[in-house]
């Protein structure tokens, strides 16, 4: 089936905001919108970063997911205090596949679910005192950790502890950085503000720490890859390609980063943004600040990965911009033979996605590559700039959904009728059920890396193992199987 | 007769704790069994009636047992004269911490350790002086104080809390049985004062149920760190108590208050001369450019 028409997409749109009521209904209709690719500014027809509707079910996160989770979490020789009740840091804790190197426990603490477990008293007379202590108990246990950051949970900024005073205080006594972060929970409307504020945290507690120490050694060629999380080492696939045209990467943000890497930063010549949404805050300060330029680019899928080198190398001398013809010659062979594999199994494929700040616009290309089409995408909290974006990737009528309800989407997919549904574990198990194949895109399902041409390889197999799995030929439970067989005699054998 | 739980709100200072105290010895006196909870960090509802400096709190005991889950009912309460049942909820110093949880966690304590399930006639409650959040409100929530009594004076500040406590009873009475019980005027022998918060109680929808003159007595017996009745039984202030006492155990009058607005507040403080006629010229100038002026 070809996929849906502007009109089409529309009429959707309207079947589905009929069950709501009028409130609702005028509310999530300006999430909804059909993709067009001729159209400049998205917030012509799509809103977002609006806060949700009570009664539906979304997907969203808070501020301290965005913050501990996202930005924070991974800077693999801090450790990371949950400071508040126990249940944020315990049930998130590992919960993003942010690999890293390093001896989680000596000198890297990545997995590890460090907490100031409050308790009633510590709620009624501040806990204040119990952070001091815990700082000083953290340097006693873990001293090879090079800073400490205080992530804020929601009673935090409710009673109103000033855990500034204490990270200032601890950090004198330590010499290290202790950096407090007003991540709570409650703030804004999902995790988004929790990338800004924990971008704001590093702006003013870490990213000046070498102004005027000239000790570095820089070079010409000096990068920061600045937000990939490198989810099943996807930092790792991109790196290999960056160094390979000739550049140096000094910095990895944040995943398997480091807090001197962040500190060496502003000494580079150019940052390297893969996830726009939850690092452009700092990326546009160190342009203000530091004069450093920023670009976006795209490592999914052997097309954007040329098209990207060509981008970065462009900023840069003939060396490098030879070098990148060099690197995309020599993976050719590799991803056309990938893709000779692949697409006659994929081919005409259809797919939703519905992913986090990056990946419903930064995948389509991939899928492309294979053959195969995206027909619906969305964000949970994305912003208007990431949907300008977003439109020039898709086709013409493409469907596009905001922080989608849970029965939205369930909609959408019965009707659309994808081939492959990418998006995150809370959905994964309701559309296996509808029989509809699914991949976790948040997590890559446990797989991965999919960056870089190392990872096209990997990101085809798996959709490839998910869309072509024989289970989904045997849905049907056997007693049902005997009407369908009276129609399809081939199928009564077994 | 079942419990009654009272409540007694009033701005900052006007005399709740010392007005608590006393009416609840006239109360002892009569043959209630009576319990005081203070809901207050400050910890000074039960002074007079114990003869401490401050009693050990329900959160400072919890703070220090581990958590309030290690505390005994027996660990918080302290009987003091005539066998008044004495707790402090407690709380954090100013500036830190929650002092509205302290009395939210210090009253579900009372509650699950069965602390009014004696055989008690009365339990006043006697909260800090504004309700500034949730945990401040949680005396008069379903199920704790019925009756709210308003200690309040003859001055303009004591008047316009008042008025904003009655909006706060009326927000709680329509969602659970909160009433507002009366207006106690604590004079400060300002001009008129009876007459002035009579006619405020009226507009109120509830009465003065009655007028506490001032006396030096309270402050000799506060010395002390006792109440009157206890201290001079016989001083004429003694009896003002007493009569407190028995009008609130006879008293019926539970309304839903009606609140006034700023205007009609103001208008009345004109009417009994203690607001002058506002007079536009002299708003926003310093005493300088008054000079100037004359």
């Amino acid at each position: 089936m070809a996929a849906m028409t502007r009109e089409e997409t529309q009429a959707l749109i309207q079947e589905v905001l009929e069950v709501y009521p009028d409130k609702a209904k005028k509310d999530r209709a300006k999430h909804l919108a059909v993709s067009d690719p001729a159209v400049e500014q998205s917030k012509k027809c799509i809103t977002s970063n609006r806060k949700s509707q009570p009664g539906v079910m979304t997907i969203r996160g808070c501020a301290y997911a965005g913050s501990k989770g996202v930005v924070w979490g991974p800077i693999k020789d801090m450790v990371h205090v949950s400071h508040g009740p126990v249940g944020c840091g315990q049930y998130s804790r590992a919960g993003r596949r942010n690999y890293y190197v390093g001896m989680t426990g000596v000198n890297t603490f990545g997995t590890m679910n460090f907490t100031s477990d409050f308790q009633e008293k510590d709620i009624v007379f501040g806990g204040d005192k119990k952070l001091d202590k815990l700082v000083t108990e953290i340097e006693t246990l873990f001293p090879l950790a090079k800073g400490i950051s205080v992530q804020s949970e929601c009673p935090i900024g409710l009673i109103g502890d000033d855990i500034e005073s204490v990270a200032k205080k601890k950090a004198k006594e330590l010499d290290k950085p202790v950096v407090p972060v007003r991540c709570e929970g409650f703030r804004g409307v999902s995790q988004s503000l929790g990338h800004h504020i924990a971008n704001d945290a590093i702006r003013d507690w870490v990213i000046q720490n070498r102004d005027g120490d000239e000790s570095f050694a820089t070079t010409p060629y000096d990068v920061a890859v600045i937000g990939d999380y490198n989810i099943g080492g996807d930092a790792w696939s991109s790196r290999i390609l960056l160094e390979e045209i000739g550049l140096r990467v000094v910095a990895q943000w944040s995943g398997d980063g480091t807090l001197s890497e962040m500190e060496l930063t502003p000494k580079v010549k150019l940052n390297l943004i893969h996830c726009y949404r939850s690092v452009n805050y700092i990326s546009r300060f160190m342009e203000e600040k530091y004069g450093i330029p920023w670009m976006e680019y795209n490592f999914f899928g052997p097309t954007k990965i040329a098209e990207s080198l060509r981008a970065i190398a462009a900023r840069f001398d003939e060396t490098i911009q030879a070098n990148a013809e060099q690197v995309i010659a020599k993976y050719q062979a590799q991803h056309e033979a990938i893709v000779a594999k692949y697409r006659p199994r994929l081919e005409g494929k259809k797919v939703m996605l519905y992913v986090g700040g990056l990946r419903p616009r930064h995948i389509v290309g991939a899928y492309e590559d294979l053959g195969m089409e995206v027909v619906g995408t969305g964000y949970e909290f994305a912003h208007n700039d990431d949907y300008d974006r977003t439109m020039k990737e898709l086709g013409n009528g493409t469907l596009l959904y905001d922080d989608v309800t849970g029965y939205e989407f369930e909609e959408f997919v019965k009707r659309v009728k994808p081939d492959l549904i990418g998006s995150g574990i809370k959905e994964k198990y309701i559309f296996q059920k509808m029989g509809v194949p699914f991949r976790q895109m948040h997590s890559w399902d446990y797989s991965g890396p999919y960056h870089g041409y190392d990872g096209f390889a990997i990101f085809a197999r798996d959709m490839d193992m998910t869309i072509n799995n024989p289970c989904w030929k045997k849905m049907q439970a056997p007693w049902m199987q005997d009407a369908v067989a009276a129609d399809q005699p081939q199928a009564a054998a077994g | 007769m079942a419990m009654r739980q009272c409540a007694i709100y009033g701005k900052g200072g006007i005399g709740k704790s010392t007005t608590t105290q006393n009416l609840v010895a006239g109360l002892a006196e009569l043959g209630k069994k009576v319990m005081i909870v203070g809901c207050d960090p400050k910890a000074d509802s039960t002074r007079l009636i114990l003869h401490a400096k401050a009693q050990e709190t329900i959160m400072h005991l919890a703070a220090d047992a581990g958590s309030v889950e290690d505390l005994e009912l027996e660990d918080v309460l302290r009987t003091g004269y005539a066998g008044i049942r004495c707790v402090e909820s407690g709380g954090p110093e100013p500036g830190v911490g929650c002092a509205g949880r302290g009395v939210i966690t210090a009253i579900n304590f009372l509650e699950e350790e069965g602390a009014y399930e004696e055989d008690l006639d009365f339990v006043f409650y006697d909260v800090l002086g504004d309700v500034v959040c949730g945990g401040f409100a949680m005396p008069i929530r379903e199920n704790k104080a019925q009756e709210i009594y308003i200690v309040v004076s003859g001055e303009m500040m004591a008047m316009y809390a008042a008025n904003n406590i009655s909006k706060g009873i009326v927000k709680y009475a329509s969602s659970g049985g909160v009433r507002l019980a009366g207006l106690i005027c604590n004079s400060r022998n300002t001009a008129r004062e009876d007459d002035l918060i009579n006619e405020l109680a009226r507009q109120l929808g509830t009465t003065m149920i009655h007028f506490v003159p001032r006396d030096n007595v309270v402050q000799r017996a506060e010395i002390r760190r006792m109440t009157v009745i206890e201290y001079d039984p016989k001083a004429k202030q003694a009896d003002e108590y007493r009569q407190l006492a028995r009008k609130i155990i006879d008293n019926t009058n539970f309304v839903i208050p009606t609140p006034i607005t700023m205007d009609q507040l103001e208008e009345l403080l004109m009417k009994f001369g203690i607001l002058e006629e506002e007079d536009e010229s002299i708003i926003g100038k310093s005493a300088a450019e008054e000079a100037v002026a004359a």
